[in-house]
């Protein structure tokens, strides 16, 4: 199966290097903020739970990668021609133990909308890509 | 917060004129967007009885005004590029009732053109956008994976088979309003519920039949203050209540995948209307998908948050039901270019002013417009009279 076309690839932005740097390395690193204890996905510049004090309001915290599954699609029709070898693929929302929603994909499971179930039980894997960033997707624990 | 005290002063201060569609939609590869933006601008201002040269305010989304006004060939006094996905039209009208009530122009001028079927250049994506940096990397891209999610999360909260059963009375109910408008796409083409569970996957849990045409459109409004209104060709339409508003971008920031933003932009048009939800005749709700116009409905206040699929049942919003909407045919089986939601505004204007043809209620009198921009992201709402 050809698959020409590449795939949207994460372009890190320089509050996010961490995150897209702790993926490579299979760790989950996430914001949390000093004051209220507050975790936050996507990284920031600032804690949203405490936008006053600013970036000192922040500090990274490994994540264990555990989740639930929160909500899932099954992808039939392809968004974009990258994903074309992919079909049916499954997009998620998780929701991790340090309740913040990561967007991902579901993956070690038949996609068919029999195999998932909201609340499910899930652990982190780590998608390398030789050429590009690594992508954090999610398997039932 | 909006301060409904004023607001309630500028209900009705300005009103809709002029409404017009581009001369031909659906595959129209012969027309570029700016063309649709054109025809629809003449035609708008023509049922307004208005020209180009009569134009003080110009409003227009996915594109800039600098681009539109040039190709129109006009030089407005006030302008507002407002583009924050399908809604931003329906937005626009509460900003040209601002801008006229408060002085900066006399007739503003919406335009919307998109082929989104037959376009020669991709839509330009931001590459650095928190979206395209966590969401498009997994396959998360555009609207129907997104949509697909959210209504997802809500059968799990509340029911997947009467989730599923008000999804196909949406689409089937649409396609017979369809029938009846001969601009629609599918105005010979009937549907029926056997016809939408067959239809296939584009994103589990949406069949084809859950989603949206897309086609190339344009559509445009006119309008003016009450004292030029009383000069309007084919009757005006009075604006009576609006609101706005965005809570997320992606849909993994959505606060709650089943709550939009119409919990606050429906209530807030009413109010500033002093309407009530049982006074409202028609409600023109975009439906970029089924699920769309269920969550739609329950958001605006329609019914309380998981009774959509009650409040649709029977085919309660068809033809001859006694909750007429999307009369038009909806942006699944009439139009949809990919920003629908000035589509929502004309056929408002044009039940309340008689003259929406065979698809035309009886003792149309207020209507609900109401647009939802980006992945559920953003809302407008617009509460409309007669005069």
């Amino acid at each position: 199966m050809s698959n020409v076309t590449p795939k949207p690839q994460p372009v890190p932005q320089p509050e996010s290097d961490r995150y897209w740097e702790g993926l490579q390395n299979e760790e989950i690193w996430l914001q949390r903020s000093k004051a209220t204890g507050k975790y936050q996905f996507y990284p920031r510049n600032f804690s949203i739970s405490d936008p006053e004090t600013g970036s000192d309001g922040i500090e990274w915290v490994q994540a264990s990668g555990n989740a639930e599954l929160f909500t899932f699609a099954i992808v039939h029709v392809a968004p974009q021609m990258g994903f074309v070898g992919d079909l049916p693929y499954i997009t998620a929302l998780v929701q991790l133990e340090e309740d913040v929603i990561v967007p991902t994909n579901i993956v070690g499971v038949t996609p068919e909308p029999e195999s998932l179930h909201i609340g499910m039980a899930l652990k982190a894997v780590f998608e390398h890509d030789p050429d590009g960033q690594t992508l954090l997707k999610f398997t039932p624990a | 917060m909006p301060n409904i005290q004023k607001l309630k002063n500028l209900s009705g201060k300005a009103h809709i004129v002029g409404v017009g569609e581009s001369n031909k939609l659906g595959k129209v590869p012969e027309k570029s967007p700016l063309a649709h933006h054109s025809e629809a601008a003449i035609n708008a201002l023509d049922d307004a009885g208005l020209e180009l040269s009569d134009v003080d305010a110009l409003f227009t989304a996915g594109w800039s005004t600098l681009d539109v006004a040039e190709y129109l060939g006009i030089q407005p006094r006030y302008t507002d590029s407002t583009s924050v996905g399908g809604s931003s039209f329906v937005i626009h009208v509460a900003h040209a009732l601002a801008a006229i009530a408060t002085g900066y122009c006399e007739v503003a001028l919406i335009t919307h053109g998109q082929s989104g079927r037959s376009d020669r250049v991709p839509i330009p994506r931001n590459p650095g956008t928190p979206m395209a940096q966590y969401e498009a990397p997994y396959g998360i891209i555009g609207p129907p994976v997104s949509y697909a999610m959210a209504a997802r999360r809500y059968m799990h909260q509340y029911g997947e088979d009467r989730t599923r059963q008000a999804m196909a009375e949406i689409a089937v109910s649409t396609r017979k309003w369809a029938n009846l408008n001969p601009m629609a796409y599918f105005y010979d083409k009937p549907t029926t519920f056997d016809d939408y569970h067959n239809s296939k996957w584009v994103a589990w849990p949406f069949h084809l039949l859950d989603c949206c045409l897309v086609t190339d459109a344009g559509a445009a409004i006119v309008i003016t203050t009450p004292e030029r209104a009383r000069d309007a060709k084919n009757g005006s339409v009075k604006i009576l209540g609006a609101g706005e508003g965005h809570d997320h971008s992606g849909i993994s920031q959505m606060p709650d995948l089943t709550r939009a933003f119409g919990r606050n932009t429906g209530p807030q048009a009413l109010e500033m209307a002093g309407v009530s939800h049982s006074d409202i005749d028609l409600a023109m709700i975009y439906d970029s998908f089924t699920y769309t116009a269920l969550v739609s409905l329950e958001n605006l206040g329609f019914c309380a948050s998981g009774e959509g699929p009650d409040f649709v049942a029977s085919q309660r919003t068809a033809p001859g039901g006694d909750f007429p909407m999307n009369t038009n045919g909806g942006g699944l089986s009439y139009t949809h270019p990919g920003m629908y939601g000035i589509f929502t505004v004309v056929e408002a204007a044009r039940q309340l002013r008689g003259q929406a043809g065979e698809r035309q209620l009886e003792d149309c009198n207020l209507a609900v417009a109401h647009g939802t921009g980006g992945l559920l992201s953003s809302t407008g709402t617009v509460v409309l009279g007669v005069d």
